[in-house]
């Protein structure tokens, strides 16, 4: 097995995607011969050129727009949005027609497109390149939504997400792209959508999370478990829309504590979902009041580094909470 | 490649010496004509059961039948695909959408044919003919026809599909209101479909206002056609009240969209006979005055007066039509009374497509 990075995971994935299937095409802003700001449609350009890697104009409307089209003309476009904070021009396309067009036309009319953007911060990005924007779209019936934490997540899930008759929005930690490392088998295999994953096992909390923090809650969950002996479970959530219910409640049942970890900041995040389905439909497992871990309510991550770290999660605090919440 | 337009605008002769509607046939006049009554006629009636307190919303075509009808008559039907707008009554008749079909929409019944009474009236859309689900939120289909458009180049330029294939779609075309150029979306698609040099055609419906706001509030130059060039399309504009002048244009840009020759812009000069929608009053922002000026020009009229001029129809064969024509909106109206509406619980259809 391979060990590669999330990013080249996902590229993987894509390239694998494209050469079975020659309706899948590429388009965005840098993503040919430039091969993306971040690198991830690398070496596409030069193996399928500029019919199916198509260099977008700079107008993320567009390349949405575009992209329903083609796809309602049965193509397979894979947009890539450049940072997930300039997909907002896009919103109108992405929520009033890609989301609608199923159900307002009677389950007549599909849009098979996956919509591709890095997001998140602490990487010195500011309030406008370190967005975390999936609140928007997990409230929109009609849209999937995934973020992916490991490199054979990654490559499963865009797989999955490419093969899927329905429009996906696929988010991608960039602070993760390099960062995460992991096995990733060769050739042909998928991960579907709509199941969360159960990370790591243990029986005394259960920690829920995506993406950047999923791989962080990791880390704090092995750095408890060896120097307070807690077991925490990590329940790795992949696809935010449809949410894996099932899963979540399971662990719930095991566990009776509940950590929500993003960092997307807290008010109407999306810890607030899976804290009211805990509190529905798993109040009697529950030993603790639920926890949230989340970004303060502000507009953006700052730009200088005390601020973003201030801003941001990280292990050790992810660690504290479970301290906290393993004492309750 | 890009194409100048100011120095193109025709009016309404697509070459100075001979015109495409030349060789239309007398039954194909004839059949353009009655195609024009019937929707005139649908339009009508649903004003009409409207102020009967039986429906709660119309939006009409009155008055924009000809550029519709004469899309209609260049393209390929059933194949090509059509992105309309709401007010492409006459275009998705003569595509295939039905009377009857329509009435049920206005009712909002049971196995309405573009949502399944999910969405508003005139929201047009049938996937059998190739009509694009349409929304609300205006000018946002104009991007998707682009990205039709761009899926039909494309799928030539991977060898997905022969040029010549005429089982396949070989444009998009769309429509919208001239207000409606506004929007960023009409901006970026026209750019699409510059940059790509797309088969896709946009007809602007230029019925010079938008609910109550005039063009010139709208827009700095008085066409939206001057506006073409800077995206590298080619603007041509027309009188959008002439059926055979629309004609003519279509089948240019039709001809040309096929050939691979990129995209165009017709801008239709037309007017809208009624109120914006059935919860307009239109006496609030244009004198009668004005109105009255264009009722000499319905396009109907002129139809009708060209034809009889050419000896081509009579008013006995009018009266016939007319005849016809209203005993097929009694029955679509009839059919649509007496349909059920559908169940509340049937709101909870699928939201996702299942794989297959
Ligand atoms: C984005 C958006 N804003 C506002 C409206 C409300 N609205 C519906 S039609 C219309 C006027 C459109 O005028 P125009 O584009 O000229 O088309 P016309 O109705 O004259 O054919 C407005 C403001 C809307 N449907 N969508
Ligand atoms: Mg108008």
């Amino acid at each position: 097995m391979a060990q590669m990075n999330l990013l080249e995971a996902i590229r993987q994935g894509m390239d694998e995607e494209m050469e079975h299937d020659p309706r899948v095409f590429i388009t965005g802003e840098d993503v040919g011969p430039r091969g993306g700001v971040f690198r991830v449609t690398q070496g596409l350009f030069e193996k399928y050129g500029p019919t199916r890697i198509i260099d977008s104009p700079l107008a993320e409307l567009s390349i949405v727009g575009v992209g329903i089209g083609a796809a309602l003309a049965d193509l397979r476009p894979i947009c890539e949005i450049q940072f997930a904070d300039f997909i907002h021009p896009a919103m109108n396309q992405i929520m009033n027609e890609a989301a609608r067009m199923y159900y307002r036309s009677g389950g007549t009319w599909t849009v098979p497109m996956v919509i591709r953007a890095p997001y998140g911060g602490g990487v010195g990005g500011g309030l406008y390149h370190s967005q975390s924007v999936e609140a928007f779209f997990a409230h929109t019936p009609g849209l999937k939504v995934i973020i992916p934490s490991t490199p054979y997540d990654a490559k499963g899930l865009i797989k999955s997400a490419i093969r899927d008759p329905n429009p996906v929005l696929f988010f991608e930690t960039k602070k993760g792209y390099r960062l995460i490392k992991g096995d990733v088998p060769e050739g042909e295999y998928t991960v579907p959508i709509g199941e969360a994953r159960v990370a790591r096992e243990g029986s005394d909390l259960t920690v829920y999370s995506y993406g950047m923090m999923a791989h962080y809650a990791m880390q704090a969950a092995e750095r408890v478990s060896q120097t307070d002996g807690i077991e925490a479970e990590v329940v790795d959530l992949r696809t935010l829309l449809p949410l894996d219910t099932k899963t979540v409640l399971e662990s719930f049942k095991k566990t009776g504590k509940a950590l929500i970890v993003h960092e997307d900041n807290l008010t109407m995040g999306f810890g607030a979902e899976i804290a009211a389905i805990l509190a529905s439909d798993g109040f009697e497992y529950m030993d603790a009041p639920i926890q949230r871990l989340c970004a303060p309510d502000i507009p953006g991550v700052p730009f200088s580094h005390p601020m973003q770290d201030y801003f941001m999660l990280n292990p050790t605090k992810i660690a504290d909470a479970i301290r906290d919440l393993a004492a309750y | 490649m890009a194409k100048n337009t100011t120095d193109k605008v025709r009016n309404g002769r697509a070459t100075p010496t001979s015109r495409p509607s030349d060789s239309l046939t007398k039954d194909t006049l004839l059949e353009m004509y009655w195609k024009m009554l019937l929707s005139r006629r649908v339009d009508e009636r649903a004003w009409m059961i409207h102020r009967q307190g039986k429906i709660v919303f119309h939006i009409s075509a009155i008055g924009q039948e000809a550029i519709q009808v004469a899309a209609a008559y260049t393209i390929h039907l059933g194949v090509d695909y059509i992105v309309p707008y709401y007010r492409d009554l006459a275009l998705v008749l003569c595509a295939g959408v039905t009377p009857e079909d329509f009435m049920i929409s206005l009712y909002g019944k049971e196995g309405e044919l573009s949502s399944l009474a999910r969405q508003m009236p005139s929201h047009f859309g049938a996937k059998p003919f190739n009509i694009v689900s349409t929304s609300a939120p205006v000018a946002t289909q104009v991007v998707h026809a682009a990205g039709m458009a761009f899926a039909i180049k494309y799928r030539i330029q991977n060898e997905l599909q022969d040029p010549n294939d005429r089982t396949q779609p070989r444009l998009a075309v769309t429509s919208l209101g001239e207000g409606s150029t506004s929007q960023g979306e009409w901006h970026e698609a026209m750019n699409w479909a510059g940059v790509h040099q797309l088969p896709f055609i946009c007809i602007v419906q230029n019925n010079h206002y938008a609910i109550s706001v005039p063009v010139d509030k709208q827009m700095a130059v008085p066409n939206v056609a001057d506006r073409a060039a800077a995206y590298g399309v080619e603007g041509i504009i027309v009188d959008g009240n002439d059926v055979l002048a629309c004609y003519d244009v279509m089948h240019y840009a039709v001809q040309k969209a096929y050939r691979g020759d990129g995209p165009t812009l017709i801008e239709a000069k037309t007017y809208r006979m009624t109120p914006h929608s059935s919860d307009d009053d239109d006496r609030t922002y244009r004198e009668r005055s004005e109105v009255d000026a264009w009722r000499d020009k319905d396009p109907l009229l002129r139809l009708a007066n060209h034809l009889k001029a050419q000896g081509l129809l009579t008013d006995a064969v009018i009266e016939g039509y007319d005849k016809r024509a209203r005993k097929i909106v009694d029955e679509a109206q009839r059919a649509a009374e007496e349909r059920p509406y559908p169940p509340g619980e049937s709101a909870i259809a699928p939201v996702y497509a299942e794989a297959n």
